[in-house]
């Protein structure tokens, strides 16, 4: 029995998994301890909970546990790394540079870095989303400190060539940055063998908590610093002051746990559901996919329907299916994704198209339902679409003379 | 953001969806928004020449819940009306009507728009000048 409404916006967060639960539940009341308290049991259990952690969270990515700092989230391990490198490198330089399709909390710290004096080079992308390595190094400049590109895009799931990349930066005596949300858990990541010098990521993308995400520091070869952001205790190493949240990271260990052990079984089951819909999804006439297929996170796919409007669209069915479209309906802005806007899709088309971010706790009936509900709702609001109409007629959509407001 | 219950209703069963022929001299057509924008109303009406009265209305709307729902209720009030009348419907009739948030007021100016269109492209049609409307400014 398919229970609704059914979710299929995992890119956006992902339900934690019950097994994380079960291991979180007791450090919030028997075990409580602040972990830096030196002196009691309480402490002790504290902070061997938040050690053991540590050792998972590093072990999914190929990492020493002393690189792993706990932060709340991955926007403020996005912060931290920017602004504290760019800060701790002052006198190396003040050029960072970044890609047009990153997430905001890259774009918007790098529009601050700007405003204090900073300078920062928005790589353009290809059409299918990957940056062209050739535009990356012609970027850097003698005062270039920071490279940062993500590792797998929020949108449209397409996977950069980090290793490329990273190689790129080395060569040059550029630090590596990348915001890893979305693939750390999913595909394989390793810190050493990607040449990935800080990394942020956080656990609710991977079926974790909430409130706590990492930022991996490197520690050798180069050994990275970077100024921390927020004054206090001193915790993590100087780098990010302020108690730790326990049980927050006991259920982030947990989930890194669970994803090394489980993701290729779930990248496998996964992409073949997401290739299933993507298929079915592409039998519509003059539907499209966005981005790279190939360089791609298994679970994800970004589809336009020429001619519907994306919130339109998610309306037919956003009771029992849950989604996100790249529509500037769905956000305050009125713009469409800056994402697929970077890939030269037409606004028309960004405004048409849906995300789907598939996850551990997908299963095949929700797919097969989900292709029923997309494919009849393209075709009822195809029936009331005037350009649709038009296009129909052979009439060329360019050619008119549209009010634009 | 929740849709408001009129909104889903008009959305799920729209009202005068469809096409009247552009060419004739008693269809006014008014094509507003664009493919850009999210947006893009059709909207036509059917007038009698004689007595000026609306007797048919039709739409087709690309765009979001809020901008079918707009085009579909704006259908139901230009019919019985007499183009005169129908100059006086106003974006913020639909807000209300149909519980509109602020950020989706675009959709029912829109509607109005497409509703001065249609009535700009009659009266062309059949000898008449062109009214000037005051800019809403809401876009």
């Amino acid at each position: 029995m398919l229970k609704f409404p059914i979710y299929l916006d995992n890119n956006a967060t992902t339900p934690m998994d019950p097994r994380v639960l079960e291991t979180m539940i007791p450090y919030f009341t028997e075990h409580f301890g602040n972990a830096a308290s030196r002196n009691h049991p309480f402490g002790w259990e504290a902070e061997e909970a938040v050690d053991y952690a540590r050792e998972q969270v590093a072990k999914l990515v190929g990492a020493d546990p002393k690189e792993i700092i706990f932060t709340s989230g991955a926007t403020e391990g996005d912060n931290l790394a920017i602004k504290g490198v760019y800060e701790m490198y002052a006198s190396k330089g003040n050029h960072i540079i970044t890609a047009t399709t990153e997430h905001k909390a890259v774009l918007d710290t790098c529009k601050h870095i700007e405003k204090s004096g900073g300078e920062v080079t928005y790589l353009q992308v290809k059409e299918d989303g990957l940056i062209d390595l050739a535009e990356l190094e012609a970027a850097i400049r003698p005062t270039t400190i920071l490279v940062a590109i993500m590792y797998a895009n929020n949108e449209i799931g397409v996977v950069q060539p980090v290793k490329e990349i990273s190689a790129i930066a080395k060569k040059h005596g550029v630090l590596f940055f990348t915001d890893a949300v979305q693939a750390v858990g999913k595909i394989p990541v390793d810190v050493l063998k990607d040449g990935i010098d800080l990394m942020a990521f956080t656990a609710h993308k991977m079926y974790g908590p909430k409130g706590i995400g990492a930022l991996y520091v490197r520690r050798k070869n180069p050994r990275v610093k970077v100024t921390a952001q927020m004054d206090g205790g001193g915790h993590e190493r100087g780098m990010r002051s302020g108690t730790l949240n326990v049980p927050g990271i006991v259920g982030f260990g947990k989930a890194c746990e669970l994803a090394r052990l489980e993701m290729a079984d779930d990248a496998a089951r996964l992409s073949k559901l997401r290739d299933k819909l993507e298929n079915a999804l592409l039998q519509i006439e003059e539907a499209y996919v966005n981005g790279n297929r190939e360089h791609r996170l298994p679970h994800v796919a970004n589809i336009s329907f020429k001619h519907v409007e994306g919130e339109g669209l998610l309306m037919g069915f956003n009771k029992n299916i849950a989604l996100s479209s790249g529509s500037a309906c769905t956000s305050a802005s009125l713009e469409p994704s800056y994402v697929l806007k970077a890939l030269g899709l037409g606004d028309d088309l960004a405004h048409s198209s849906l995300r789907f971010g598939l996850g551990r706790f997908t299963t095949e009936e929700q797919i097969d339902y989900t292709i029923e509900q997309i494919s009849n709702t393209v075709h009822k609001l195809r029936d009331m679409s005037p350009l649709w109409e038009m296009y129909k007629e052979g009439i060329d959509l360019n050619s008119i003379e549209w009010a634009h407001h | 953001m929740a849709y408001s219950e009129k909104v889903i209703d008009h959305y799920s069963n729209p009202k005068n969806v469809g096409t009247l022929d552009k060419g004739s001299k008693s269809v006014g057509t008014g094509l507003v928004g664009a493919p850009e924008c999210g947006d893009v109303m059709r909207l036509q009406i059917q007038v009698d020449d004689a007595t000026g009265v609306i007797t048919d209305a039709k739409f087709k709307t690309f765009g979001c819940g809020s901008a079918i729902a707009s085009s579909s209720l704006a259908t139901e009030w230009l019919k019985g009306k007499t183009v005169d009348q129908a100059m006086t419907i106003d974006n913020m009739d639909l807000v209300e009507e149909l519980n509109l948030p602020p950020v989706k007021i675009h959709c029912s100016v829109l509607a109005e728009d497409a509703i001065k269109a249609a009535i700009n492209d009659y009266r062309v049609k059949n000898g008449l000048e062109e009214l000037v409307f005051e800019e809403k400014g809401v876009h």
